[in-house]
């Protein structure tokens, strides 16, 4: 890994460490666990498109356990993680397809984020009822995966070098 | 402005992503009234702690009540509970409010435990 690439990946994990902080001082505005609009996913799909699969897991599992730490607990850390890879798989397989755009992919994302998540709730409490949440689950998931999705492809778009067709043309 | 600058591929793209988004708003509609429709009111509120139920309390009996060693307390009154205090970071569970309907729960995962709604038929069971 050269140097400059050693700094970007730096830089993206920042990003996300900021991004899911400011996310975590946002009031939760539907009292219901999982809502969010996962800002921090903005960093982790450019992450994606300009570098691949590797260099986004680096972000996303560093971003995961940092903030956890940091603004959660270790039992947040097991939800993120369980979200944070079965969404960043699939997002990867997806990009692969050639099938969505960015938008599409970042939905996808958002979603598997959350079935991931609602999983893991379901093996740990042992409680059908968290299937209650998941209507709300998946409407959240596409309001954040679109806010998410359209900053990631900004992003991907106006930064040098940009290519939305998962080509790594250039280095950032 | 975000179409303009794509080419047709890419339009492509874009009409899969929004039926994509179309199809999962939807299955989260359907799903919702699915869920919804089992507004049937309950008779009993179940606290469940890792899996393990510890307690049941009859919802036509008011009363606030402890839970889980002293990190949740619950209130039941006409019918509903509602979570009022909890040993958690971020109180979702107490934001939540009251519920009344079988099969509705309220969930406090950093405690691990789950308060859930059953009437006399064993509503709950819903299986997706």
């Amino acid at each position: 890994m050269d140097t400059r690439k050693t700094v970007h990946m730096g830089m993206l994990v920042a990003l996300a460490m900021i991004l899911s902080f400011i996310e975590s001082q946002i009031p939760a505005f539907v009292a219901i666990p999982g809502i969010k609009v996962g800002l921090a996913n903005i960093a982790v799909i450019f992450a994606l498109y300009r570098f691949g699969f590797r260099e986004a897991l680096a972000v996303s599992v560093i971003r995961v356990v940092l903030s956890s730490l940091l603004f959660g607990s270790v039992l947040s850390m097991v939800y993120s993680l369980a979200g944070a890879l079965i969404s960043l798989i699939g997002m990867t397989l997806l990009l692969r397809t050639a099938f969505f755009g960015t938008m599409g992919v970042s939905v996808a994302g958002a979603l598997l984020h959350n079935l991931g998540q609602t999983a893991v709730a379901w093996i740990i409490l042992g409680n059908r009822a968290v299937v209650y949440y998941l209507p709300f689950l998946l409407i959240s998931a596409v309001a954040g995966g679109i806010v998410t999705g359209l900053a990631a492809s900004f992003l991907i778009r106006y930064t040098d070098g940009g290519s939305e067709d998962g080509q790594r043309k250039h280095q950032v | 402005m975000t179409m303009d600058s794509k080419g047709n591929g890419s339009r492509k793209k874009l009409l899969r992503d929004i039926i994509l988004i179309v199809a999962v708003l939807s299955a989260g509609v359907v799903l919702l009234i699915v869920t919804g429709s089992r507004g049937k009111a309950g008779s009993c509120a179940v606290v469940m702690v890792r899996n393990n139920e510890t307690a049941r309390y009859s919802l036509s009996t008011d009363g606030i009540y402890t839970i889980n060693g002293g990190t949740n307390t619950i209130e039941i009154k006409d019918g509903k509970v509602r979570m009022t205090e909890a040993e958690c970071p971020n109180h979702l569970c107490v934001r939540q409010g009251w519920i009344s309907f079988s099969g509705q729960s309220i969930v406090c995962l950093p405690n691990e435990l789950s308060v859930t709604i059953t009437g006399a038929d064993d509503a709950a069971d819903f299986i997706l």
